[in-house]
């Protein structure tokens, strides 16, 4: 059984609605995160399983129960919240301590748990501190302390590296993945940050105005994006409009008016004349002066459009015969090379059939 | 940036203004005269006088009275209504509890009377007392509001997340995060009660003189006039100030009343 299940939950705000019909389920043990743009329903969802908002209809169950009469302090969750939420007026040790005495812990034990969990976050020589005399990151890892010290079943965090410079925010990254290993808490974790989720979850549902638009692992959601949505949300990526003109075999193919056919995987339900998108990463694509042929490629001829130097990379957006853009990259990973080509350069690019995938639709 | 020296001038006449009076009540408080007019000597006779006055002494008292229990008792209430004010956002409730604060004293007064009288209640202490309690819990309601306004909401969320009650995340949270806000507004009660005049004076009944009652009907009359009206007011000064140096020791943002 799963551990968190929400059924069906629905939750309006007057008549917008926020979070539409969203039903899934995270697994104990799991790294769940909500990816999303700003306004698409993840706090409103994060705040009805904390129980500070009530679904209007749907289920949301912990361990097979119904939380809908449950109280937020008498749920096994626990919240790190964007802002921490750190009482101002209480030591850090006061603030961990916090959660026990709410529990009931007797008093003799509370101190040897709060340093228990000091360490596990590296803070022991902060306890006596106020939260004004930490910095944005060691506020931060209080607010974790304090919500992880009476093992909460669940623990949510609402994009709680947000306020921190992208530096700190690697460095909490890895923190946070370490964290979760070691303590075995199921974790909920919200982000619009895309890179974030991909590189701490063990799956991501990605919402789109109050639905889920995919829910899968990382590797999935980047390689196979279920829609244009989430693959326009998801890192860079072409979207080529195509139709389907073969199916049937290991392999479809579908045309690019004025470009070409190219060959790609199948797609079930798929029928000659439908119509669709490509869908292609830029590092999934060869880009060279002149590529070699590989009969499970396809190829095509144009020049250089634009160049943007990122430093580790080059993208490159190449301009197909017909006019098309397509956006490349090329890693600048040989010595002294820091671009390829320039403006205007004739080029030639190629992709595997399994390189990108077709969305019908 | 350098201040000009207009900017100086006047802001030392302003302060002139107002302390000079002040400072001249408490030197002729000591001075061996009965006359306000020119320094003779040190002396604290007036001050020795002022403790064998009864009729003052008496006056000082119910001040005193008044003052503690119209503090406590709005100070409660104030503290509730700006608490309901914040949380429930009813329309018609800032205006009943603010509306004191900005109508005329003297209407006040003249209602209370009218109201108290219509009531056949007894003019007294209990009257004058009532009547502060009722101006003084709007002042404590706004204070504790502004405080409330200025506090993180996701605190409150926060406590009771962890595993705190409704009730106990107020205790344990909102309460010691607002009493800055309290014990300002508590103060502010106390000082508008103790030298509150028009209100008392419409409110107070025969032998419920309080100090600034008493006070002014010395001034009002020549032959009674004498520097020991200086020395209870040079006390009374005294008072207020070590309250609000108090105050300011103990709760360091009570005296910033907006919260920080
Ligand atoms: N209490 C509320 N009353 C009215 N509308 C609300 C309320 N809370 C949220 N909303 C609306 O619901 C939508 C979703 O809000 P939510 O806070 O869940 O977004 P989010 O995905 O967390 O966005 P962000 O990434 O910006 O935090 C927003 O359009 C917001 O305006
Ligand atoms: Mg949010």
């Amino acid at each position: 059984m799963a551990l968190l299940e929400i059924r069906d939950v629905v939750k309006t705000f007057g008549d917008f609605t926020a979070v539409n019909h969203v039903s899934l389920s995270v697994e104990a043990g799991e790294f769940f995160t909500l990816l999303g743009p700003s306004g698409c329903g993840k706090t409103t969802l994060l705040r009805m399983l904390a129980g500070f908002e009530q679904p209007n209809s749907g289920q949301i169950l912990l361990d097979g129960k119904d939380m809908s009469q449950v109280p937020p302090e008498k749920r096994p969750v626990h919240t790190v919240f964007q802002s921490y939420a750190l009482f101002p007026h209480m030591t850090v040790a006061q603030n961990i301590a916090f959660p026990l005495q709410m529990a009931g812990v007797a008093k003799a034990d509370i101190p040897a748990r709060v340093a228990e969990v000091l360490e596990d976050v590296r803070l022991q020589q902060f306890a006596k501190r106020f939260p004004h005399e930490l910095s944005g990151g060691q506020r931060q890892r209080v607010a974790i302390a304090r919500a992880l010290v009476n093992r909460p079943r669940l623990l949510l965090l609402d994009e709680p590296l947000s306020a921190l410079d992208a530096k700190l925010r690697e460095e909490m990254q890895l923190e946070l993945i370490n964290l979760q290993k070691e303590v075995g808490i199921t974790f909920v974790y919200v982000t619009h940050d895309q890179g974030e989720a991909l590189a701490l979850s063990h799956r991501i549902a990605v919402m789109n105005k109050g639905e889920v638009a995919q829910l899968d692992a990382p590797e999935t959601i980047y390689s196979y994006p279920k829609n244009r949505f989430v693959a326009d949300f998801i890192g860079q990526c072409n979207l080529l409009d195509a139709k389907v003109v073969e199916v049937g075999g290991e392999r479809m193919k579908v045309e690019i008016p004025g470009v070409g056919v190219c060959e790609t995987l199948p797609v079930d339900g798929a029928q000659v004349g439908q119509s669709g998108t490509l869908t292609l990463r830029p590092e999934k694509i060869r880009l060279a002066a002149s590529v070699a042929h590989d009969a499970d490629e396809v190829h095509f001829t144009g020049k250089v459009h634009d160049c943007l130097y990122l430093g580790d990379v080059t993208i490159y957006i190449v301009e197909l015969d017909n006019g098309t853009l397509v956006e490349t990259m090329l890693p600048n990973s040989a010595p002294g090379r820091a671009r390829f080509f320039d403006d205007n350069d004739a080029v030639e690019l190629a992709w595997r059939y399994d390189a990108g995938h077709f969305l019908l639709g | 940036m350098k201040v000009s020296r207009w900017v100086w001038g006047a802001a030392s006449l302003v302060y002139a203004f107002l302390y000079l009076p002040l400072a001249i009540v408490v030197v002729f408080s000591f001075n061996d005269s009965a006359l306000n007019a020119e320094w003779v000597g040190f002396t604290l006779d007036w001050y020795k006088q002022l403790f064998h006055d009864d009729v003052m002494i008496e006056a000082a008292s119910h001040t005193l009275a008044i003052g503690f229990v119209t503090c406590v008792v709005s100070t409660v209430l104030g503290t509730l209504a700006g608490y309901a004010m914040y949380k429930y956002r009813l329309r018609l409730l800032p205006v009943l509890v603010l509306t004191p604060i900005a109508i005329p004293e003297i209407l006040t007064g003249v209602s209370l009377l009218i109201f108290f009288v219509m009531l056949n209640m007894t003019l007294g202490l209990v009257s004058i007392t009532l009547s502060h309690i009722a101006f003084c819990i709007g002042f404590v309601a706004i204070v504790v509001r502004s405080r409330l306004q200025g506090m993180d909401e996701s605190l409150v969320e926060a406590a009771r997340d962890l595993g705190a009650s409704p009730i106990t995340a107020f205790r344990r949270i909102t309460l010691p995060l607002i009493m800055p806000g309290i014990i300002a507004g508590a103060l502010m009660a106390f000082t508008l009660s103790i030298d509150d005049f028009v209100i008392s004076f419409f409110t107070a009944g025969v032998g419920s003189n309080t100090l600034p009652l008493e006070i002014y009907s010395r001034v009002k009359v020549p032959v009674k006039l004498n520097p020991e009206v200086n020395a209870i007011s040079s006390l009374l000064m005294l008072l207020t100030l070590s309250l609000i140096l108090i105050v300011s020791k103990v709760a360091p943002s009570a005296l910033r009343a907006g919260g920080d």
